[in-house]
């Protein structure tokens, strides 16, 4: 960013809003058994129902309300006793019936809190609502004609809007990663964007610092991975900053993202105005959300990441980026939960936390394995730590105790035993080798003697050729000390 | 009607007989289903060229009737309606049979599937002979809206049927079935029963499972039989009420045995008047008739409750915003892209969706859909969807009060008799067929036609009795009555 | 409330995806104006504070067990579309967006 744009953007302020529209991971589609999967071949995932056929009714799935429920309830938002499906109009290919079911002013959540993790620390962005829809199948340009693949029509989503209160597209971006970690963390959706099981439209608008109307804003399409959110919205903060420095006027307007040009284009115009002619829908009575059911969903919603996070900082004085790393997975958060818990000494979290995210996760990588598949489990980890804490044996022996350990299964101290690697921390055994040392080597004594410091770590290299590197680094540096008299 | 059920009775014209008397005689071994079903098939060779009730006939039904026969035969129990045939109204889908809804926009179009009710008849041994004429997406009250053909009224083939379900009750009438479904959104099932002689039933809103009925207004359409007696009406919706999964509005009640109530015993039913609907234009003809039918009640033991329903003159504007509002939503999926018709040589996406619905949807459904479009958008809805949906609420009110005096309510089914075709030029015209079937289906009530007698012309009039919500078994006792004192002898002269 | 302009017709026609030919066109300014003055009426109906009526039968919607069932096969589901390719749906070149 050059200095001008640094210092227009000490001028305006930017201000975003997400809608984001995300998958449930249900079996069957929101309104009809159809199944639901990813990459099934062209219509072979639909019925009467999902093609719009005349006289076809929908029948809502239990499933996708109780997990919009549990995100609802995850993120602190007022539940609507009694929620309600609209229809909302518009002629497209891939909308078969010429509306989508969806919800309008009486939606199932309203006015949570998406707590994010941004510069290190946890910030709170509102939440205008979640409402559940139905996503649409898919369009496919050929030339002249347009292919439509319906397998996606119907599938379960949620729309999760937050309120236009974020002011940059770093903040915007860690939104979205936030919102990914949490629907991940509750089984609420895979979340896979390249799957399109997530995907993000933005509000953009500037204003002047300290103004408090908003600004006229444009709606960016298409910013379907982390990366694309943080350029697209970069791009559109610095287009409209540079329009009105140059004092022409925001055009409220869809614009289209295109990656690989690193540019927005605005939508073709469409021929009519947008009215979505929404009206509750008379097919689908009230949503009902009863007494059991949130009782349900409130007990089975676990401690949530970002809760996690800070106590991981707060307890276990890790670093920002380790705790975020590790509740950036439940399953790594939940294996660091369980090696713990194997092993609670009163530092061990943060070293755990390290064995775990430099050892255990370049092993896995190495392998092409996943936390959840690790062939190590975690008390086999907490054990590894804990021997390398008690001192039985040194860090550099632990790391290879690990690695075999990962490879083989076999129990750490059994390896230790096996290998007599255990560290010698005997003061005695460790005074006759030194003894040995001292006698085999008078030149370098007296050399150490007479002030040639570096000759220290000669004498700690002898002991630990005598002790196949099992002497106790610590102790032997303290009982040279003393042997020699420096 | 019915020839008497005497044992080993000789069964002349089977196609007379009502679907009680004839499922009875086929289970007695009288006569087989086959014989019934060519005898209804000879009949329609013979007068639907002249009627027009028929749009497709099932060329599987046969073998439904032979499987009934062989079934007697080895003595195997069989289901209540065991080869009776019945024809269904053409928005009623049905699996592997052309299903138009009356419309240019469905020719063609196999259905991969059955209505929920379908499944019922088919399990209940019915035989299923054909599908029948409707005004296009059952929008209109004569017939004369079907894309496809004219049907006409077989008491005076000058006459329009009624409608929508005009072929249905035309069927009926003429011994072209022995019942009919039909389906009903503002009088649909009790008008053309009116102008046709025959019963008409509309149950209660959720009472018959939707699915498989093509939808024209959701939240007010209802599946029911139109049928020769009511006893036959109290079966078909033994056979066909029920909750369904399928459909989220389908009411989750008990299915009462129907014909339990037809004990003709109303001694002590309070009926009710509501003078609304005796007001201004109804018949001569029509008024001497209903006073017929309240001195029947009278005689019988009932008692005659003066009734107040001061909503009833909103109910037609109301359901010409709502049912046209909810009809231009529910034909967006006709687009010409996964099913039905599709103009040639679109030039773009916006050309093929003009121009598909453009040609293949007649006036009457360009007109709702363009009422249905109006009243939706944004800045219009609360003033008309809204405010007609509120004034819903007001016109239930009033039902809910005057039925806390009364048990059921008696008005005309229609104020005149079966008019002339091209008799009603301008759509308002047309729209005030409906004005006193249309508020039972507003407040979701159920509601039925039972002929009571002849006008001067010789035309039939009918009586309507509507219910409280799932109290169609009252409304069946009373129409009993009624039909048992009143109901036409004659066959109708086109047929006899 | 004014009847309708030939311009709001024409607007009402688009909006509902409806080619109307120019006498058709003609007929509806005329008998949609006549039937939404007829609609008139209900604007003097008092109705503050009446919920509006969206279902005849209160009821709480049921919900369904998440159980696929199996699906139409590719081949019936475009069985009855107009222009297909393979198991595809055809349709004019899509350009701009829509939803």
């Amino acid at each position: 960013m050059n200095s001008d744009l640094q210092d227009l953007l000490e001028q305006w302020e930017p201000v975003i809003g997400l809608e984001v529209h995300v998958q449930l991971a249900t079996k069957s589609k929101a309104f009809s058994s159809s199944a639901v999967r990813f990459g099934a071949s062209p219509n072979s995932l639909t019925d009467p129902v999902v093609l719009g056929m005349p006289g076809t009714l929908p029948a809502f799935n239990r499933a996708a309300l109780v997990l919009a429920l549990k995100l609802g309830v995850a993120t602190g938002s007022k539940i609507r006793a009694r929620a309600r499906f609209a229809r909302k109009h518009y002629f497209y290919p891939d909308q078969p019936k010429g509306y989508q079911i969806s919800q309008y002013d009486e939606p199932l959540c309203e006015g949570g809190t998406l707590e994010i993790i941004h510069a290190g620390a946890v910030r709170r962005v509102k939440l205008t609502r979640i409402h559940l829809e139905e996503d649409a199948g898919k369009n496919m340009h050929v030339g002249a004609f347009s292919h439509v693949d319906l397998n996606r029509a119907g599938v379960p989503l949620v729309e999760v809007v937050s309120a236009p209160e974020m002011h940059s597209a770093d903040e915007a971006a860690e939104f979205m990663r936030s919102l990914h970690r949490l629907v991940r963390w509750l089984d609420i959706s895979e979340a896979d964007m390249e799957k399109g099981q997530m995907r993000c439209d933005a509000n953009v608008s500037v204003r002047l610092r300290g103004e408090d109307r908003l600004g006229t804003r444009t709606e960016l399409k298409n910013i379907n991975s982390f990366k694309f959110v943080q350029h697209a919205i970069e791009h559109e903060i610095v287009r409209q900053v540079r329009m009105l420095d140059r004092g022409e006027r925001i055009v409220q307007e869809t614009r289209l993202w295109d990656a690989d040009a690193g540019t927005s284009q605005p939508m073709r115009s469409k021929e009519t105005a947008e009215d979505y002619r929404y009206f509750p829908d008379p097919d689908l009575p009230p949503v009902v959300v009863d007494g059991p059911m949130m009782a349900a969903t409130l007990g089975a919603i676990p401690e949530l990441p970002v809760v996690r996070f800070e106590r991981y900082m707060r307890v276990h004085e890790m670093s920002a980026d380790d705790a975020r790393t590790l509740v950036g997975d439940r399953a790594l958060a939940d294996y660091f939960e369980r090696a713990l818990e194997a092993h609670s000494g009163a530092k061990s979290g943060r070293i755990i936390a390290n064995w775990m995210l430099t050892e255990l996760l370049g092993a896995l990588n190495a392998n092409g394995q996943t936390i959840a598949a690790s062939p190590m489990p975690p008390e086999r980890l907490a054990a590894v730590v804990e021997l390398v804490e008690k001192g039985v044996i040194s860090g550099k022996i632990g790391k290879e105790v690990f690695e075999e350990s990962f490879k083989t299964g076999d129990p750490p101290m059994a390896i230790v035993v096996r290998r007599g690697v255990q560290q010698i921390s005997d003061e005695h055994k460790l005074a006759e080798v030194i003894e040995q040392v001292v006698i085999a080597n008078p030149q370098q004594v007296q050399g150490y003697q007479s002030g040639k410091d570096n000759l220290f770590g000669f004498f700690v290299g002898q002991v630990m050729k005598l002790t196949n590197g099992r002497a106790n680094p610590v102790i032997t540096s303290d009982l040279l000390h003393k042997r020699l008299g420096r | 009607m019915t020839e008497p059920a005497g044992p080993k009775a000789e069964i002349t014209e089977p196609h007379w007989l009502s679907a009680a008397d004839l499922a009875k005689h086929i289970a007695a071994g009288d006569v087989t289903a086959t014989r019934a079903f060519d005898a209804v098939v000879a009949r329609i060779r013979n007068l639907d060229r002249e009627l027009g009730a028929y749009l497709a006939l099932d060329g599987s039904a046969r073998a439904v009737a032979i499987e009934i026969d062989r079934k007697r035969k080895l003595n195997e129990p069989l289901p209540p309606l065991a080869g009776v045939p019945i024809a269904i109204k053409d928005n009623v889908v049905t699996r592997g049979v052309a299903t138009t809804a009356g419309s240019k926009m469905l020719a063609g179009w196999l259905p991969p599937y059955d209505a929920t009710v379908i499944e019922k008849l088919r399990a209940a041994g019915a035989v299923i002979v054909g599908k029948v004429n409707c005004d296009e997406f059952a929008m209109g009250s004569s017939t004369e809206r079907s894309a496809i053909q004219r049907t006409r009224n077989p008491w005076d083939t000058q006459r329009v049927p009624g409608g929508s379900s005009g072929g249905s009750a035309a069927a009926v009438a003429a011994g072209l079935c022995a019942g009919a479904l039909g389906t009903d959104t503002g009088g649909s099932i009790r008008q053309p029963a009116a102008f046709c002689g025959v019963v008409g039933l509309k149950p209660t809103y959720g009472r018959v499972s939707r699915w498989g009925a093509i939808a024209f207004a959701s939240s007010l359409d209802q599946i029911g039989p139109i049928t020769r007696t009511v006893e036959d009406a109290a079966l078909l919706l033994e056979v066909i009420a029920g909750l369904d999964p399928r459909d989220e509005t389908s009411i989750d009640a008990p299915v009462p045995r129907y014909r339990d109530a037809l004990t003709g015993d109303v001694a002590g039913l309070r009926v009710g008047i509501p003078f609304e609907y005796y007001e201004g234009s109804v018949d001569a003809d029509v008024r001497g008739a209903l006073e017929r039918a309240k001195a029947t009640l009278v005689e019988r033991g009932a008692l005659l409750v003066d009734v107040t329903l001061p909503h009833t003159k909103h109910a037609l504007p109301a359901y010409y915003i709502v049912a046209p509002a909810e009809a231009s939503s529910n034909l967006a999926r006709y687009d010409g892209i996964r099913f039905g018709a599709a103009a040639k040589g679109a030039k773009n996406l916006l050309d093929l969706y003009m121009k598909s619905r453009g040609a293949n949807f007649g006036i009457e459904v360009k007109r709702r859909i363009m009422l249905g479009t109006f009243a939706l958008r944004s800045g219009y809805y609360d003033a008309y969807y809204k405010k007609a949906q509120q004034v819903r609420t007001l016109i239930k009110r009033d039902f809910d009060k005057a039925f806390q005096q009364v048990d059921v309510m008696l008005t005309p089914t229609t104020p005149s008799c079966a008019f002339r075709f091209g008799a009603k030029t301008s759509p308002l015209e047309m729209y005030q067929a409906d004005v006193f079937t249309l508020a039972c289906n507003l407040a979701g009530l159920p509601g039925i036609s039972v002929p009571c007698g002849l006008s001067g012309e010789g035309l039939p009039i009918g009586a309507q009795l509507l219910g409280k919500p799932l109290d169609e078994a009252t409304l069946l006792r009373a129409a009993h009555v009624i039909e048992a004192a009143l109901g036409i002898a004659k066959r109708p002269k086109a047929v006899s | 409330m004014p009847a309708l302009s030939r311009k709001e017709v024409e607007e009402i026609a688009l909006l509902a995806r409806l080619h109307l030919e120019p006498d058709e066109l003609a007929q509806m300014e005329i008998e949609l104006g006549a039937i939404v003055e007829y609609f008139a009426a209900l604007a003097d109906v008092p109705t503050e504070g009446v919920p509006p009526m969206t279902h005849a039968v209160p009821m709480d919607l049921r919900l369904r067990a998440d159980e696929p069932a199996p699906s139409m096969s590719s081949a019936e589901a475009v069985a009855a579309a107009p222009a297909r390719d393979g198991d595809l749906f055809v349709v004019p070149a899509i350009i701009g967006g829509g939803e």
